[in-house]
């Protein structure tokens, strides 16, 4: 199996995001790189917007991930209420 | 030759203050977190205020309610006065465009008499009503214990004096910027018999030393009652009566309240969940307060709205309390 990873730019926003990250992928491994969080996981990794939300408190939508993404890696998979990655072999 | 680029990761010596640290770990804090919590002393004070020496500055036995750490209260907006600012000016930036839409088409003319003497009647009184929420949420906020507590505190606070202003205005934009109509307000404010009873509760909050009572009274008993009597029910009301372009001008108030809640809801979920003296010294006070509003609010909701909206107002806070745990 290969990693499925995302790399968000390091700011104010995204320590949200990646906090909601960590709640819902539990085995995902946190990378901070010079002005860059890379998140990676075995298989599969899942962004929810309610847990975003929950985070943030206020409202939050999938599309406005890209403000902060740098850069992904795995097949997609998004709809209003999540973004997910996984490697399908 | 090859070149090959290399990254060189600096290890920051220090994420977060120290005392962010204690309580949330060694990680980057969010701002929120850096703004609010443990900020204000706890201890070592040097003087006691002369104006109350028996106790402290933030002492906490100002409230009957006790919190083993205040700091465990959590905004779910996050708001802290970057962040408070901001959702206030975008909520402002919509309301002032409805307002001055309203004038530039001339819509006050198109409301008839009976509708305009209505909300003059009904709605803009409650301008003096929301100066007293100013004052109680300032009170609560000048006594509270814990910044991340105090600021809520502060925010609705000066969101009831905007709201007041936004109840001039519309009095204002009905009377065709005479006055009149706050001049009448005021007369029915002071001395019609429909309104006698909410300025009495409201006299008498101002009156509460303990300032987490204050709280309930004011935040959680009667302004659920009066945002749902008012900015719902009322709203319906007049909406039929063919005063549906009101509407455009009390949404900064509904939507507030919608925001508002949130803040309200949590702080008492928390100070609720606590112990169960906390929960019992607030359901006493809820079942007094409520009480009280129950029978003040009856005559301007049957004039309002009409026989029974009352009733419903009090199912809606009933909901809310049971949500609390109360």
């Amino acid at each position: 199996m290969s990693k499925a990873y995302i790399a968000l730019q390091d700011n104010e926003e995204s320590h949200y995001i990646v906090e909601a990250i960590e709640e819902d992928n539990p085995t995902a491994t946190v990378i901070y790189q010079p002005a860059m969080i890379r998140i990676e996981n075995e298989g599969s990794l899942v962004i929810k917007r309610e847990t975003v939300e929950d985070k943030m408190g206020r409202d939050w939508e999938i599309q406005a991930l890209h403000v902060n993404l740098i850069t992904l890696g795995g097949n997609v998979d998004e709809d209003d209420d999540q973004f997910s990655l996984t490697w399908k072999q | 030759m090859t070149i090959e680029i290399k990254t060189s990761t600096l290890e920051p010596i220090r994420h977060t203050f120290e005392h962010t640290k204690r309580r949330f770990g060694d990680k980057p804090a969010s701002r929120y977190q850096e703004a609010s919590y443990d900020i204000a002393p706890e201890q070592n004070f040097h003087y006691r205020p002369l104006w109350q020496p028996d106790k402290e500055l933030f002492d906490k036995s100002r409230t009957a309610v006790v919190m083993e750490d205040w700091n465990v209260h959590k905004d779910p907006r996050q708001y802290y006065y970057g962040t408070y600012v901001q959702a206030r000016a975008k909520l402002q930036e919509v309301t002032e465009s409805n307002y001055s839409f309203f004038e530039k088409r001339g819509m006050a003319d198109r409301m008839n008499d009976e509708v305009k003497a209505k909300i003059i009647r009904c709605l803009v009184p409650l301008r003096h009503a929301e100066l007293g929420a100013n004052m109680n949420n300032m009170y609560a906020f000048s006594y509270g214990t814990a910044t991340v507590v105090n600021q809520g505190f502060l925010y609705h606070s000066m969101d009831r004096l905007g709201i007041a202003q936004y109840l001039s205005r519309i009095g204002l934009l009905l009377d065709g910027n005479s006055t009149d109509s706050l001049a009448a307000a005021k007369e029915f404010w002071m001395s019609d018999p429909a309104w006698q009873g909410l300025r009495r509760y409201i006299e008498n909050v101002l009156c509460v030393e303990d300032w987490f009572e204050v709280f309930i009274a004011q935040d959680v008993v009667l302004d659920t009652l009066v945002y749902d009597l008012i900015y719902r029910q009322f709203d319906e009301a007049i909406t039929e009566q063919g005063g549906s372009d009101l509407a455009m001008l009390i949404e900064f108030m509904q939507e507030w309240y919608k925001d508002g809640s949130r803040w309200v809801d949590a702080t008492l979920k928390t100070t609720v969940g606590e112990s169960e003296h906390n929960r019992e010294t607030i359901s006493r006070w809820v079942a007094e307060w409520q009480e009280k509003a129950v029978a003040d609010l009856t005559p301007l909701a049957e004039l309002a709205v009409g026989e029974g909206a009352i009733d419903v107002c009090v199912e809606v806070l009933n909901k809310r309390l049971a949500k609390a745990g109360l």
